[in-house]
């Protein structure tokens, strides 16, 4: 195994703060590894199948409660992000118990999950006399008298710090999916997302390993919340919760490819870059047209291109190679691909 | 002690009429998912559309307010028969998800697309009809008018399905995808009725939701999630269903506002969703099997 290019690139990326010719490069680059943490959390169970749309209610719950508990009651991140993750566990196991036993799946298990989402950005708007509602909410500044950091409040001045943060909390989102791939977890729930009867029946415990998969991607999902918060010192339940950031994550993990350890960081660089550029070019005033060709690009690349940007370039560097390319971590199962068990049983499909 | 019972009446009321407009849009997503098997989750995003066709043939243009109505469900109907057409038909044989994700796109693509067409200005219709007075209880008309259309629709599609032709074609395919095309009858036309149909309910609904709220592009949030909870409480593809779980969520929704704040009405009728979906995972009114 070659570690060559890998070991490279986490150099270039590392470098980064001193590449950076300003303050904003650097800035979009905190968020690029922001966002590609959560959209990687997410694709931990997207990759199975197990598709969420309640993870803008985990992302919520994890931002929120941080800085509620710091607002609030003057508890500092240090355990106010980790009692928000407990919180986060507690709801994805609540969500997560019933629709495993009951084997609710696929559409049902989207909108359950869709109207978790939902609840969330709804209790955050209701709750206004404490939460700010829509108009967001500013955690207290613990930067008294020109102080630079404040490492009980884990607030800190410089950019830098924040980029290392990220940084350090992205690579251990990849060592996550890394462990689960190479766990018999991954098996288990490759299995279960094709036939869950059939993996019952040799010995996979169906239920459990599905309840796995969700407890990490939505504790992780949530601490990604927290991160955001912690980072941008500003947070309102449009940026942090709801269906549209649930949508956020499935669009760019799509646009990315969900089935390679990269694909959600790709993702998120594409997505970030994408609306960065629509601002620097159209400018601040035109509402709408980031949104226009995201919507536009996710309908496209469901239907033209399903990997993904990583997932094509896997495909097409192995044809080049005459078969033996770089393997993909993760399943070869295209979401749209042809072959699949479940259209065979559902019948002819129509013309 | 009087009072509080009739306005608490009032609020009841007030929910029948609401589930009634609910009821609805629920068929006619109910319609596409029975037939189709597919969720369109920016089904509230064509109800939006509607709302736009109303106001612009109606204020901008000057149309009287029945042609701008007798303008919109048509186009909506057309739309419907567009986002089947370009978006769903491509991948009607792949992964079911991926068909409510695209839909997703849609939805994300509709919203930023009217917000860059009409900015994120509410827009008010500025037709406002009088209230129905029952002794110390007010109804608005527009409500009481809205639940009676949305009703007579209902009623209409009923007998569609039930006495004609196509509509028995419809029911059938909705029970046996695989039988049907070998019987001679042609899936792909009946799917583009059937979008044509929901779109044209979602229509109607925006021509009856017009009435009461005012139009910005995010309007389709306030009934999208809601009208989901309702098919897939009422059972997905149970027309029966989704009618009854329309006017338990209204009264769910109005007597929230009633008691508390309008939001956490939404997230009662959300947390009984949840609760509901551990209870009866097939639905309200599903046999067991």
């Amino acid at each position: 195994m070659n570690r060559l290019p890998a070991v490279a690139l986490l150099a270039v990326v590392a470098a980064v703060p001193w590449l950076a010719p300003n303050d904003y490069v650097l800035h979009v680059a905190i968020m690029m590894l922001i966002w590609a943490f959560a959209y990687t959390s997410w694709s931990l169970m997207g990759r199975f199948f197990l598709v969420s749309l309640g993870h803008g209610g985990f992302m919520g719950i994890g931002a929120y409660g941080t800085v509620m508990l710091w607002n609030h009651f003057g508890v500092s991140p240090w355990l106010g992000v980790p009692l928000s993750l407990v919180l986060a566990a507690f709801f994805a196991l609540a969500i997560g118990i019933p629709c495993f036993r009951f084997r609710i799946t696929g559409h049902y298990f989207a909108l359950v999950t869709l109207a978790f989402a939902e609840i969330v950005r709804l209790v955050i708007v209701a709750l206004r006399d404490h939460t700010g509602g829509s108009l967001g909410v500013t955690p207290k500044s613990a930067l008294v008298d020109g102080a630079s950091f404040s490492l009980t409040a884990l607030q800190f001045a410089d950019k830098t710090v924040w980029f290392y943060v990220a940084l350090a909390v992205w690579l251990g989102g990849l060592a996550i999916w890394r462990a689960f791939d190479r766990s018999m977890l991954r098996y288990a729930l490759e299995a279960a997302g094709q036939d869950e009867d059939a993996a019952a029946a040799i010995g996979v415990d169906v239920t459990r390993s599905k309840l796995t998969v969700t407890l990490i991607s939505a504790v992780a999902t949530a601490f990604a919340g927290a991160l955001y918060a912690q980072y941008q010192l500003y947070i309102n339940p449009e940026t942090v919760s709801g269906i549209a950031i649930s949508l956020q994550m499935v669009f760019a993990v799509i646009a990315g490819g969900m089935f390679s350890q990269l694909g959600p960081t790709v993702g998120a660089v594409v997505t970030l870059l994408l609306s960065e550029s629509l601002r620097i070019f159209v400018g601040h005033d035109v509402h709408g047209l980031d949104g226009t060709i995201y919507g536009l690009l996710l309908v496209l690349f469901i239907i033209f291109m399903p990997d993904g940007i990583l997932g094509k370039l896997h495909a097409l560097a192995k044809r080049w190679s005459g078969g033996v390319g770089p393997a993909t971590a993760g399943s070869r199962r295209a979401v749209a691909g042809p072959g699949r068990a479940a259209a065979d049983e559902a019948g002819p499909s129509p013309p | 002690m009087a009072i509080f019972d009739v306005f608490l009446l009032e609020a009841v009321l007030n929910g029948l009429l609401f589930g009634g407009v609910l009821a609805l849009l629920a068929l006619g997503l109910n319609l596409i998912f029975g037939v189709i098997d597919v969720v369109w989750i920016c089904y509230a995003e064509l109800v939006m559309i509607g709302m736009y066709t109303v106001y612009y043939a109606h204020v901008v243009f000057g149309l009287p307010l029945l042609l701008a109505f007798a303008l919109a469900i048509p186009f909506v109907a057309l739309c419907g028969v567009l986002l089947h057409w370009l978006v769903i038909r491509p991948i009607l044989g792949s992964e079911p998800i991926n068909q409510l994700l695209v839909t997703g796109g849609v939805l994300i693509f509709l919203q930023a697309f009217a917000t860059l067409l009409f900015g994120i200005d509410f827009r008010n219709l500025g037709v406002s009809l009088p209230s129905l007075a029952l002794g110390d209880i007010y109804l608005p008309w527009s409500r009481i008018l809205a639940a009676a259309t949305a009703l007579g629709a209902m009623l209409g599609v009923w007998a569609f399905l039930r006495f004609t032709f196509l509509g028995t074609a419809i029911r059938a395919i909705s029970q046996d995808r695989g039988v049907m095309p070998l019987l001679g009858a042609d899936p792909s036309r009946i799917y583009l009725l059937t979008s044509a149909i929901g779109g044209g309910l979602a229509g109607l609904g925006a021509c009856l939701l017009v009435l009461q709220y005012d139009v910005h592009p995010a309007i389709g949030l306030s009934f999208g999630p809601i009208t989901f909870m309702i098919c897939v409480m009422g059972g997905l593809g149970n027309l029966l269903g989704g009618f009854v779980a329309a006017f338990i969520f209204a009264q769910f929704v109005s007597l929230g506002g009633y008691f508390f704040h309008i939001e956490w009405g939404y997230v009662m009728a959300f947390v009984f969703f949840v609760a509901m979906m551990f209870l009866r995972p097939q639905g309200l009114f599903a046999r067991r099997s």
